[in-house]
């Protein structure tokens, strides 16, 4: 016990370090992937024959792959493959190459969800809005997207639950988020080795951020209560 | 002249023909009803006027001008049939009410998003506020303006959606089913509105499931059957003494 007081310094010092690169890799893909998302949505609702197809096709091929292999295959097919490193070495490369796989798969999964969403906002709502003369647009954003964002958001915080912790998979590319960093005090890092609570110790991260972001997500929800 | 005509409107729906060549012209102030049985074609019928739904066939003509022409593909432009949409206005048997607005706002949503790119929008807004004040008066809910539809009864509710219909001025006012949703009570104080509406000249088209109003309030009544006008007359004359089968056999319950 003593020596995990005289180690826990150094060690929050790391954890921090790599919990930063955990939330930059978290925030990223979500401003990313909540708009990517909803352009899909539009995809697969299109009448163009071709575009909805084009826009399932992908779906399925990122819903029904794991993301890991997508994060290896995103960081390592343009070097490998195709000779062209795009990426660069170091930690900012790997971060850009996570951060594109992170944001096209997450957009999947919110685009079925906005799909869902839109579809389940009655019909009665748009044709109200077409006898009142409302252009197409303006019965999107005055009248459907709100009563959308109503229905989205309890199945949407699911998913960014999710996302918080999905981002440790970066690690595959040695991202050095904070499993990363947590793991790194097995082999040795900081002149600790063989240290397995560093690594347990970042749940507490984990569950304290996800704590933040509930409680802010409830807070939208009860937001949008004054209607029905 | 006629404020309306309409001429073989037909409209099949994959297999099933719902109109099989409408013909009716309404006048200014004039009251139409549609009576008829349920999947008779008096809802597309409506639909159709409102651009909900385009006829396979047909003319509809407002004031002289021809809106919808099956044979002229100019008439079928999106960007025009807003435009022709406004002529008619349209209340729902569900309200359709946007439940994210309170009464007022979901009166007020679509002439401001119409004024919005005029340079005089800070005017115009006042204006359709207190306009849009003046109607919620009128159909008696001038203390309600600020309540969201969950708050509202469906009688309520109906009243907002016509408020709102009537705030743009439509040249004809049709009305789906109106009273259908709602209970008895909630029933006479909607059709107390519209009637109100009847006494001021305004032009109307009700679709509904009541005789009794239909006949007391309307200038013409159109008995509809599988997809055709089966009769049509003055209210009296086809309440009182209908001459086909069809029509006598519909009246029945209501007569006896």
């Amino acid at each position: 016990m003593d020596l995990i007081f005289q180690q826990m310094p150094i060690v929050i010092g790391a954890l921090n370090e790599g919990f930063i690169q955990t939330l930059k890799l978290f925030a990223v893909t979500l401003l990313g992937a909540l708009p990517l998302g909803l352009v899909i949505a539009f995809g697969t609702l299109s009448k163009i024959k071709i575009i909805s197809y084009f826009a399932q096709f992908i779906i399925w091929i990122i819903r029904g792959t794991p993301l890991m292999i997508q994060l290896l295959i995103v960081y390592y097919f343009p070097g490998l493959v195709l000779k062209t490193p795009i990426w660069g070495g170091g930690e900012s490369g790997r971060f850009l190459a996570a951060s594109i796989a992170f944001i096209i798969n997450y957009a999947c999964y919110f685009s079925e969800i906005y799909r869902g969403g839109i579809q389940s906002v009655p019909i009665g709502q748009q044709e109200a809005g077409l006898v009142l003369g409302m252009t197409k647009r303006q019965i999107f954003f005055h009248v459907t997207l709100l009563q959308m964002i109503k229905r989205i958001v309890p199945p949407i915080s699911n998913e960014i639950i999710t996302l918080v912790k999905d981002t440790a998979l970066a690690r595959i590319i040695a991202l050095q988020e904070i499993i990363w960093a947590g793991q790194a005090f097995m082999k040795g890092s900081h002149g600790i080795s063989g240290a397995i609570w560093p690594l347990f110790f970042t749940a507490v991260y984990y569950l304290i951020f996800n704590g933040i972001v509930t409680l802010l997500l409830t807070k939208l929800e009860k937001k949008m209560d004054y209607f029905r | 002249m006629a404020i309306l005509e309409v001429k073989n409107i037909c409209k099949t729906f994959e297999n099933t023909e719902v109109l099989k060549g409408i013909n009716f012209s309404l006048e200014k102030g004039q009251v139409l009803s549609i009576i008829g049985s349920s999947g008779s074609g008096k809802t597309t019928l409506l639909r159709c006027l409102n651009f909900l739904e385009t006829p396979d066939e047909g003319i509809i003509k407002v004031k002289g001008e021809i809106l919808f022409d099956s044979k002229d593909p100019s008439t079928r432009l999106e960007r025009q049939i807003r435009q022709k949409r406004l002529h008619f206005g349209l209340v729902f048997q569900s309200f359709n009410l946007f439940p994210q607005y309170t009464a007022l706002e979901n009166v007020t949503l679509a002439p401001k998003l119409m004024a919005k790119d005029k340079k005089t929008y800070e005017a115009e807004k006042e204006n359709i506020n207190s306009r849009a004040r003046e109607l919620l008066n009128q159909v008696g809910l001038s203390d309600r303006i600020n309540n969201y539809p969950h708050q509202l009864s469906g009688g309520q509710q109906q009243r907002v959606a016509i408020a709102r219909a009537l705030i743009l001025k439509p040249d004809i006012l049709c009305f789906d089913e109106p009273t259908s949703a709602l209970d008895p009570e909630l029933t006479g104080e909607v059709l107390k509105v519209i009637k109100k509406l009847s006494d001021k000249k305004n032009t109307m088209i009700i679709v509904t499931h009541e005789m009794e109003f239909a006949r007391d309030v309307s200038s013409h009544v159109i008995f509809m059957d599988g997809g055709v006008i089966c009769e049509q007359g003055e209210p009296q004359e086809l309440f009182n003494n209908p001459k086909e089968e069809r029509t006598k056999q519909f009246l029945t319950r209501f007569n006896n």
